[in-house]
């Protein structure tokens, strides 16, 4: 038999879980998670200070760049709520843009952006995806030459999450034949570079980002020795921050099952007494417990050793099967009224497909996964 | 005052060292898959000498009192030899249903005089128990069980059957639910709890064939059986209580057992193993990429499993609904089994048709047989459908069907 396998969970992060639990349940109602469907931001700038306040965005910066020096597993308590509340932030993009500029960022990005974000003061984001949409990050079309100290970049980026609002974007370009992150605020993003895609989870907004063009001063490359670890990171940390964002979403998902199947009636019982129902419910919360099993065991070993790239490809996996399966069964179980879109099963379906194919499909990880383990 | 880690490593060591040293050899014949699946002489008397030899060096039933017979230890100290057991894949304790259901039960409701009865006898072996749920008619229906006990004095009159009772031949005592009050208000209300002798005038067993064309479990039949009135455990009508609290035992929802496994383990390592060496189109198996997403869905799924009893230990983790992975942990264990078992069986080709017994069959035919007897556990204690029912009912709080 393997070795032993342990879930650290600390009394810190039990309280963090709570307080993000209660903080999600009571900002994010299903209502107002509809009615930012229709804003352009997508998310209520309010509630965007208010994490602030609770120091979320600099949760995982170093303390010298005025956050709390913790790692990134220390996010997982909180955005798993936020999935399960469907709540609408860019938490999760301007996480991951700090985490590259702290292992990535030449030392006066660092002191220029990292202070800001703690404070809650910028949002930054990544371009990462482009038009061929392959998840291998380092399949780059875009391109960047340097001439007389000056950056230009060619191509276009996809799915750039909250380019919009975003103070900073570090956008992936192929350099001298290698991968390179170069940083570009608000000033070099041009006029009409960002269009709003129409994307299948409404609760978010993304751009296509059209770099052609854009020519910036060469100290907005990132350090490109590091550039690598620096996307592998990225990787790693949005398969460990979306399989939150699923664990969240099928607990939320099953809210929404659950509720109807205890409250609508046919043939004078509620049908949640039909075995039909009831038994694949049941599949579903055992479904749940190895997807949230899997993801508290990938945040405990996250920053770890290799094995952490087993556990989180399982993670991912197994929460993205499990999530796409309950959002479609979600839809089936509420008759005719899931077929519209006033029913809240949609919103969640929707999540899970957006969930499922960022960063790799379930397929996509266990054909690696075979790899490493076979 | 708990004791330091590099205390319980040091325990570890001395448990594994005593199991590699006292681990007897493979017998010349199989063994049964499990408990429920003991079928000849000689497979009991294998396995009884094993667990008697191990409670003698004291690795069972170590935090149960000592003054029954127990260690009277922390329940670490078990929990470490169970894991050595596992990894190391010793043989599993023949008595379970007396280590891991009637002994908890009699610890937790039984009579002063019932421990000292049968507690120590159950963590040695020296009495085989088995269990009298299940009848011809009632099974799935558990409540509506209709073998009779009549109160005569200082005696109850059994009569009546219970089916699939398994080591009803080998055992000593049997856990008896029985119907003392047919005409109570409710079916459940009539139902008694008792611990039965099994040697007794009147009370005869017939051993039944399994699938697997081996022999394992038995049909129990009470005719006229007189058996002593203090066999009652819980008083009379509370029977139904007293079967819930021993199936929480058994399907692991609840602690309290002595410790021990109660089948052969099975890895998916070994399927690996097996997919290397069988081919398809000339090449090995575990080249198919079919085959290798079966292989990975099956290590996900054994590493989910224990992980979730990982999580059992982090209540922050499990506080919405603390009894989900206990009271789900032998449906999903149980069916994961019987379909790694059928993949491996699927992986032989041509050579999946031959069966046990074949000189040439893979294996000795253990995965034929395995996953033939993996429907043990899908079935027993509840079937897997029941246990669905119970998840959705009492953790999701659905109604009732
Ligand atoms: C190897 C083995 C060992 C066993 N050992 C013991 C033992 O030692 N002692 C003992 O008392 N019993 C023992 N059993 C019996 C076991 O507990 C019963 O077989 C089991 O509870 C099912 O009862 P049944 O056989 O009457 O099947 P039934 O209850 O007749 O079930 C037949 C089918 O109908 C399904 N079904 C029944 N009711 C429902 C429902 N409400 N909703 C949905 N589906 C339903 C079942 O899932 C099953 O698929 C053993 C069984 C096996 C296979």
């Amino acid at each position: 038999m393997a070795k032993k396998l342990t879930i650290e969970f600390s009394e810190e992060q039990a309280m963090m879980l709570d307080t993000a639990t209660a903080f999600c349940s009571e900002k994010s109602p299903v209502a107002k998670v509809r009615a930012l469907l229709e804003t352009d931001a997508g998310f209520d700038a309010e509630i965007w200070s208010e994490i602030a306040g609770l120091g979320w965005q600099g949760l995982a910066i170093p303390e010298e760049f005025g956050g709390s020096g913790l790692g990134l597993a220390e996010l997982v308590p909180i955005i798993e709520p936020m999935g399960r509340h469907l709540m609408a932030s860019p938490l999760v993009p301007t996480t991951l843009a700090a985490q590259a500029l702290i292992t990535a960022g030449t030392a006066e990005q660092k002191q220029r952006w990292l202070p800001l974000i703690s404070a809650g003061s910028a949002i930054g984001t990544l371009g990462l995806n482009e038009s061929h949409g392959d998840w291998d990050l380092t399949n780059l079309i875009c391109e960047a030459s340097i001439a007389d100290g000056q950056i230009i970049l060619t191509g276009e980026k996809y799915f750039v999450a909250d380019a919009a609002v975003a103070d900073f974007i570090l956008v992936s370009v192929r350099l001298d034949g290698n991968p390179a992150l170069v940083l570009l605020d608000r000033a070099a993003i041009e006029q009409g570079s960002l269009t709003r895609e129409v994307i299948i989870d409404e609760t978010r907004r993304c751009y296509r980002f059209d770099l052609t063009g854009i020519s910036v001063a060469a100290s907005c490359l990132l350090d490109v020795e590091k550039t690598m670890a620096s996307l592998d990171l990225i990787t790693r940390a949005s398969w460990l921050l979306l399989s939150a964002e699923i664990a969240g979403g099928i607990a939320g998902v099953m809210d929404v099952m659950i509720e109807y199947l205890t409250t609508r009636k046919q043939f004078g019982r509620y049908i949640g007494a039909y075995q039909a129902l009831k038994h694949p419910m049941a599949e579903i919360l055992c479904q749940y417990e190895y997807s949230r099993s899997q993801l508290y065991y990938a945040a405990s070993i996250f920053d770890t050793d290799k094995e952490a790239e087993i556990a989180l490809r399982m993670s991912k996996a197994q929460g993205s099967d499990t999530f796409a399966h309950a959002g479609d069964r979600a839809i089936q179980f509420h008759g005719g009224f899931g077929f519209t879109y006033e029913c809240d099963a949609q919103l969640y379906l929707r999540r899970a497909n957006w969930c499922q194919y960022q960063y790799g499909d379930a397929h996509h990880h266990r054909r690696k996964l075979a790899d490493l383990l076979l | 005052m708990s004791e330091s880690e590099a205390e319980l490593d040091r325990f570890r060591e001395e448990v594994k060292q005593w199991f590699e040293k006292n681990t007897p050899p493979p017998p010349d014949f199989i063994l049964p898959d499990s408990f429920m699946e003991v079928g000849t002489d000689a497979q009991f008397h294998y396995l009884r000498d094993w667990q008697q030899k191990v409670y003698q060096a004291g690795y069972l039933g170590m935090s149960w009192p000592a003054e029954y017979g127990g260690g009277g230890k922390p329940l670490m100290h078990q929990n470490i030899v169970d894991a050595e057991m596992a990894r190391l894949k010793v043989p599993f304790m023949i008595n379970t249903i007396g280590l891991n259901w009637a002994g908890p039960l009699i610890l937790h409701s039984g009579t002063e005089e019932q421990k000292q009865a049968y507690i120590k006898k159950i963590l040695s072996a020296e009495e085989i128990w088995c269990q009298g749920f299940s009848e011809p008619d009632h099974g799935s229906d558990l409540g509506n069980a209709q073998t009779r006990a009549v109160k005569d004095g200082d005696e109850y009159i059994i009569n009546g059957s219970k089916i699939w009772t398994s080591l009803g031949d080998y055992a000593a005592h049997m856990i008896l639910l029985a119907r003392t009050d047919p005409d109570a208000k409710s079916k459940h209300a009539g139902l008694s709890f008792f611990l039965s002798p099994m040697r007794s005038p009147g009370i005869e067993t017939r051993p039944i064939k399994k699938l697997t064309g081996e022999y394992g479990f038995c049909q129990t039949f009470f005719n006229d059986a007189r058996i002593p009135a203090d066999c009652l455990i819980g008083k009379e009508g509370e029977g139904w209580q007293v079967a819930m609290t021993t199936l929480a035992f058994e399907r692991g929802a609840v602690g309290g057992q002595a410790g021990g496994q109660s089948s052969i383990a099975i890895e998916v390592a070994e399927v690996v193993e097996l997919a290397r060496h069988v081919q398809r189109e000339g090449t090995p198996a575990i080249e198919d990429p079919l085959v290798r997403d079966q292989l990975v869905q099956f290590l996900m799924e054994e590493r989910s499993l224990r992980l979730n009893f990982a999580r059992i230990r982090v209540p922050a983790l499990t506080s919405e609904r603390p009894m989900s992975i206990p009271m789900s942990g032998k449906l999903m264990a149980s069916e994961f089994r019987r379909r790694l078992c059928r993949f491996a069986v699927s992986l032989q080709g041509s050579n999946a048709n031959l069966y046990m017994g074949d000189d040439d069959v893979i294996d000795r035919g253990r995965w034929q047989r395995s996953y033939f007897n993996a429907f043990s556990a899908t079935i027993g204690g509840g079937t897997s459908q029941i246990q669905k029912n119970i998840l959705g009912e009492r953790v999701l709080g659905l109604p009732k069907d």
